[in-house]
């Protein structure tokens, strides 16, 4: 199947913005930096997660531990796919009675979150768990919402949202895809 | 009755004879052997194409009755040997009972003019339950019609065991035939040890296990005088052990299996217990050296060490399966597919190897192709194709190693005192 | 993604399997650190531990594999099974399949048993160790431990020292090491070692001290008393003397050097107490390995569509 950019929603300045704005959120609902923990999901959503820190340091001037979570083992689809690369999950924190900001590039299904949120609850349990995303494109099949959104980006099933950062990919941007007709 | 073999190549070497043409048989004897005989009344039985040879036996076959009649009986592995172009067979001592006295050479003798389709000529224990500890009453068992000796499967372990045995079946005129395995050596081994051993990890059995005994067998043949004949010699060395021997005029005879000279250890790739032998399957070159000596006459036989087993006993882990494979309803087209066909050895050959060695090795009454002897016949048909499956067995076991090979050439016909035992590739009942 | 079905010998892996499965294992291990050492991974599907030769600790790590990744473990051992009732291993093998397994380990005194298994049941079958042939996972959680403490696996010198011939262990770790680049050389006296050594692709030496200079990793395996027919050599001090690994040994080894057993330790005979307890043996640590290790063979053989018995 192929796929064609269709719109980019966000380019590296927008991201660059959002990024400020959920930092300053999340400072603000947590009264401060003194209890949160920020756990990105593997790939992008670590390196959200970095960069959130990094924002966070920058207005507070507080260290804010970071961890990144592989979800793979998580999975309710195991049986249809498996993840060829799993990676270790790296949680440096004490969990038990943390404020933990799950991070993430794009919020779908609601299915990788529900995974990411078991995997944390195995390591302790925190005070509360949170959400931040890039790119809310809708579609939720279970009951989960994000508490900090980049933008929300209405799109149809068939279409998919890509989001890359610099430090994985060649370029910060978030773009919608749409499959090509000659190959559906 | 009278029956007229009709423009077949009747071959056999003992008597110089190599020619198509028609063979005369009344009440069960070759009366006549010429070109373009008539006769009055009678069958003919048209052999153009087919090759007329003396009937064939096996000097090694287990027909497992008494004590194991769900692998074989006499009744079944004797219809398997007529099948497979056998006239006769000799059966191994090795039953439960074992065949160690004269009243149970009867029993096999007796059910074999019952139920048997070919001649069944019984093979006596050297020693008392084949234990390898007393001597079996060899006298007894010879007046009741047993040809030869043999712990065939228990090889006697102790050198004076078998020096005294010797010295005993010298006295009769008897051969001992010697299942040459030194135990300690050989001990627990299911496999050549070797490659394949290592490989799949399995207990070996050196080469040298058996050609230790095959040495020392000889020369107690040498000191006692004794007719020694080994049975299914599996290396190089062992036959090159009988060549030696031979040119120093000992009184040694040696046989090999279809299944030592057409498989080697190379196909024993996974766990297939079919292909688990005593002696097991031996390396390529010990398989070449094997039809070296068929071929330059050191090997007096081709025997099957036909050995049938229950599928519920094979089907176990290899280390835990009985040895061996049946043997008798493929061994001619085995040897027709990769010797007669290939030109390594002649008709004349087979009838040397699987009619007249055989016979002489054990001391058993001639069977020539000339008038006034018994007509044993085996009737070739040399084209005939043959695909070897679990249905197209007579025995009542079916663990062949030779299962799914396609060969070629098979038994038509067995004359068995001048009556059918196979017609047309068929057993007649 | 294995390219295997089951793992019955170290050849059924390709170079990247062995790759794939020592890296999912390292994610494992970390998981195996954690307060709470329980993944979802696995719900539902159903994994026998058929042990038809006793075990204690293949089975145990086994059985603590699957639990961890919420599979449903069940123990079918000698003693409780029917084989010691007089039924084949066919018959084993019919049963457990009517019962959908989606996995079966099999430890079984007989070589082959494996793919005899395998011949007759959908399930994914892996080697728990098969007479004196194969003892795949055993291998895998070897190089494991080797890459943890020595960075890499290529170019290392691993001595396999002792009862080669009746070492399932090292039936698998030889051609494991060849696989992953690794150079294997065993040592032991001509009696203890297998027929045709070079058929395995390893380097032979009959003198331990000859060649410990070169060796990465000093790999000692256990005598096997019990499957010996009678003792092999003369007596356990004079086989310590030649092949066991002791404190002096280990001074003219390379510093760097590493003892490796994959227990049970026959203390005084192959290896020292000072060395089993000492910093440079990592027997501990290839327990620990086994663990992670087998909870990837089964996320890798159970996971992906190609499962073929989990529908």
């Amino acid at each position: 199947m192929g796929y064609r950019v269709k719109a980019e929603v966000m380019d590296a300045s927008a991201i660059d913005r959002a990024l400020t704005r959920i930092a300053h959120e999340i400072l603000e609902s947590n009264k401060g930096a003194d209890n949160i923990a920020l756990a990105g999901i593997l790939t992008r959503g670590a390196f959200v997660a970095q960069r959130l820190a990094e924002r966070i340091k920058r207005i507070e001037g507080a260290d804010v531990p970071v961890g990144s979570i592989d979800i793979s083992f998580y999975r309710d689809d195991l049986a249809t796919r498996i993840n060829p690369e799993v990676h270790r999950t790296d949680i440096p924190f004490d969990v038990e009675g943390r404020d933990v900001i799950l991070v993430d590039d794009v919020l779908y299904t609601g299915r990788t979150i529900r995974a990411a949120m078991d995997a944390i609850m195995d390591y302790g349990r925190p005070c509360s768990v949170q959400l931040a995303v890039l790119v809310d494109r809708g579609h939720r099949e279970l009951p989960i919402r994000a508490d900090y959104v980049g933008k929300n980006v209405p799109t149809s099933r068939r279409e998919r949202v890509k989001v890359t950062v610099v430090e994985h990919d060649d370029a910060d941007s978030a773009v919608i895809l749409e499959q090509t007709e000659g190959d559906v | 009755m009278a029956l007229l073999l009709k423009g077949g190549r009747v071959i056999d070497p003992e008597v110089g004879l190599d020619a198509v043409c028609d063979v005369l048989i009344r009440d069960g004897v070759i009366v006549e052997i010429g070109t373009d005989l008539k006769m009055a009344k009678g069958e003919t039985v048209d052999c153009a194409e087919k090759i007329v040879l003396p009937g064939l036996v096996d000097v090694h076959t287990h027909l497992r009755e008494p004590g194991q009649e769900y692998k074989e009986t006499i009744a079944s592995g004797t219809r398997a040997a007529a099948h497979g172009g056998f006239t006769a067979v000799c059966a191994m001592p090795n039953t439960d009972p074992v065949c160690d006295t004269g009243s149970k050479v009867r029993f096999i003798v007796e059910r074999a003019s019952d139920a048997g389709v070919v001649r069944v000529h019984p093979i006596g224990a050297v020693t008392k339950g084949q234990k390898g500890e007393g001597l079996a009453e060899i006298g007894d068992m010879l007046g009741e019609g047993a040809v030869a000796f043999s712990d065939d499967g228990h090889p006697i372990a102790s050198a004076g065991m078998t020096r005294v045995a010797m010295d005993y079946l010298k006295g009769f005129g008897a051969t001992l035939i010697s299942h040459a395995e030194e135990a300690e050596l050989s001990g627990g081994g299911v496999v050549n040890e070797g490659v394949v051993s290592t490989r799949l990890g399995l207990p070996g059995w050196p080469s040298a296990a058996e050609e230790v005994m095959v040495a020392r067998d000889i020369r107690l043949a040498e000191l006692t005088g004794c007719r020694l004949h080994l049975a299914h010699l599996s290396t190089a060395r062992s036959v090159q052990l009988v060549r030696e021997a031979k040119a120093r005029g000992i009184a040694v005879t040696c046989e090999v299996t279809p299944h030592h000279l057409f498989l080697d250890e190379d196909g024993l790739l996974g766990y297939d217990t079919n292909l688990k032998m005593n002696p097991p399957l031996r390396t390529a070159e010990d398989r070449a050296a094997l039809i070296e000596a068929v071929v330059d006459g050191t090997v007096d036989c081709i025997a099957t060490d036909h050995a049938p087993h229950a599928p519920h006993e094979k089907e176990l882990e290899f280390e835990l399966a009985p040895f061996g494979t049946t043997g008798l309803e493929t061994a001619l087209s085995l040897v027709n597919t990769h010797l007669v066909a290939t030109e390594k050895l002649s008709w004349a050959d087979v009838a040397r190897l699987m009619a007249h060695g055989p016979r002489a090795a054990l001391g058993l009454p001639a069977v020539t192709l000339e008038a006034g002897i018994t007509a044993d016949i085996t009737i070739v048909d040399p084209e005939a194709r043959v695909e070897v499956t679990r249905e197209w067995f007579y025995s009542n076991s079916c663990n062949s190693a030779f299962l799914g090979n396609k060969l070629l050439g098979k038994a038509s016909d067995v004359l068995i005192g001048g009556y059918f035992a196979l017609r047309n590739g068929k057993v007649v009942e | 993604m294995l390219s295997c079905k089951h793992i019955m010998t170290m050849d059924d892996l390709t170079p990247e399997d062995i790759v794939t499965i020592l890296d999912t294992a390292d994610s494992f291990k970390e998981v195996n650190e954690r307060r709470i050492k329980k993944l979802p991974t696995l719900r539902g599907r159903t994994v026998v531990n058929l042990f038809l030769e006793p075990s204690t600790r293949t089975r145990t790590s086994f059985e603590i594999a699957a639990k961890r990744l919420s599979a449903d473990g069940l123990n079918f051992t000698a003693s409780a099974s029917a084989t010691v009732k007089g039924e084949s291993l066919r018959d084993t093998a019919a049963t457990l399949s009517a019962m959908a397994c989606d996995l079966v380990v099999v430890r079984h005194k007989y070589a082959g048993a494996p793919q005899m298994l395998a011949e007759c049941m959908d399930a994914h079958i892996v080697n728990g160790g098969d007479g004196v042939n194969q003892h795949p996972t055993q291998a895998l959680l070897d190089l494991f431990t080797m890459r943890e403490k020595l960075g890499h696996l290529e170019g290392l010198t691993v001595g396999i020292v002792g009862d080669i011939c009746h070492s399932r262990v090292a039936g698998s770790l030889v051609p494991a090491l060849r696989k992953v680049g690794a150079r294997p050389i065993i040592i032991a006296p001509k009696m203890l070692m297998p027929a045709r050594p070079d058929i395995l692709g390893a380097e032979v030496a009959y003198s331990l001290d000859e060649v410990l200079p070169e060796l990465d990793v000093a790999y000692m395996l256990r005598v096997q008393f019990e499957r010996a027919a009678q003792m092999p050599f003369p007596s356990n001090r004079e086989y310590a003397r030649f092949y066991g690994m002791n404190a002096a040994r280990l001074g003219s080894a390379k510093p760097g050097m590493i003892v490796m057993h994959p227990g049970p330790m026959n203390r005084g005979v192959e290896i020292s107490s000072e060395v089993a307890d000492s910093p440079r043996s990592h027997v501990l640590d290839q327990v620990n390995a086994g663990v992670a290790v087998r909870m990837a063979v089964m996320y890798l053989l159970l996971g992906g569509a190609d499962s073929g018995a989990a529908a």
